[in-house]
């Protein structure tokens, strides 16, 4: 079924502050395996130049893949989720997520498409921190793969 | 931020150390956990089959996660990193036993950038074909 086109440029507010927490960090780095010691240790974040631990590149998308829930799951919109996979997804970034920071998220919808009878959504997740600095920017592209015929 | 890795030593061509990142079914599901995606294709067989998957398959985010340790250990300061994109071209399927499976990725300079940036393309595969495509990073060296 054709998602709603009128979500397109849809934005919604943004999300409660989310705490970024060094422990948090530490079970994203230790799920990913990776022991780059900027994440746990503050002396080795500090030595490279941050005031804190840092997060793993990829450590916001949690955050703003929650965000872009408001989107992705209004029934309104029409996607079915059981069928979605992930797409695409880039980050810019104007700095890293670091210990502490509490971090809003504002999405848009980008575009909604319809290819060869997938589903196609693109959502922007712009990313600040409790100052109001731009820390990132997340593009997301999910698919609901069209079901099989039978 | 402080890469170890000078722009000045580095130029287009410049090749990155490849790296092997293993892949289990115990991995996905402490991934699950620490990322807080609990979509049952990462770890449901039955359902992933039912919604027309092989089988379980990996978080897409879990493959950029370790495809850009390729760059992030490169630098030494995963902090370093400005833009990081993929496409998820091919799924990660992953078998239920001890082993799994890899995901194999090197990285290349393509471009010098303003600012003491490059552009670096990584080639991700599993299993021999490749898993994530348009995979590009632009990282700040020193």
């Amino acid at each position: 079924m054709a998602l709603d086109q009128s979500f397109v440029g849809r934005s919604y507010p943004p999300t409660a502050p989310y705490e970024v927490g060094r422990e948090k960090i530490r079970e994203f780095a230790e799920a990913v395996g990776d022991a780059h010691p900027a994440y746990t240790d503050g002396e080795a974040a500090k030595a490279l130049g941050h005031p804190d631990v840092i997060a793993p590149p990829t450590f916001v998308f949690g955050i703003t893949f929650k965000a872009a829930g408001q989107a992705v799951t209004d029934p309104r919109l029409g996607l079915d989720y059981s069928r979605v996979v992930h797409g695409d997804q880039r980050f810019a970034y104007v700095r890293p997520i670091r210990a502490g920071d509490r971090l809003t998220v504002t999405s848009t919808v980008e575009s909604v498409k319809s290819l060869a009878g997938n589903d196609v959504l693109d959502i922007r997740g712009e990313v600040h921190d409790e100052t109001g600095e731009h820390v990132v920017t997340a593009w997301t592209t999910l698919v609901a793969r069209a079901a099989e015929e039978d | 931020m402080t890469a170890k890795v000078p722009y000045a030593d580095v130029e287009v061509g410049t090749e990155l150390p490849a790296r092997s990142f293993p892949v289990t079914r115990a991995a996905l599901v402490r991934y699950a956990g620490a990322s807080g995606d609990f979509n049952p294709i990462h770890w449901n067989e039955k359902f992933a089959k039912e919604v027309g998957l092989p089988d379980v398959i990996a978080h897409g985010m879990f493959t950029m996660a370790e495809a850009i340790r390729v760059v992030t250990d490169w630098t030494g300061d995963p902090g370093a990193v400005v833009e990081y994109g993929v496409r998820f071209t091919r799924p990660v399927v992953v078998p239920n036993d001890d082993k799994g499976t890899a995901i194999e990725v090197s990285g290349k300079v393509t471009a010098k950038l303003d600012d003491n940036t490059v552009r670096v393309v990584l080639t991700a595969t599993c299993t021999g074909q490749k898993v994530l495509g348009m995979s590009r990073a632009v990282v700040r060296l020193a």
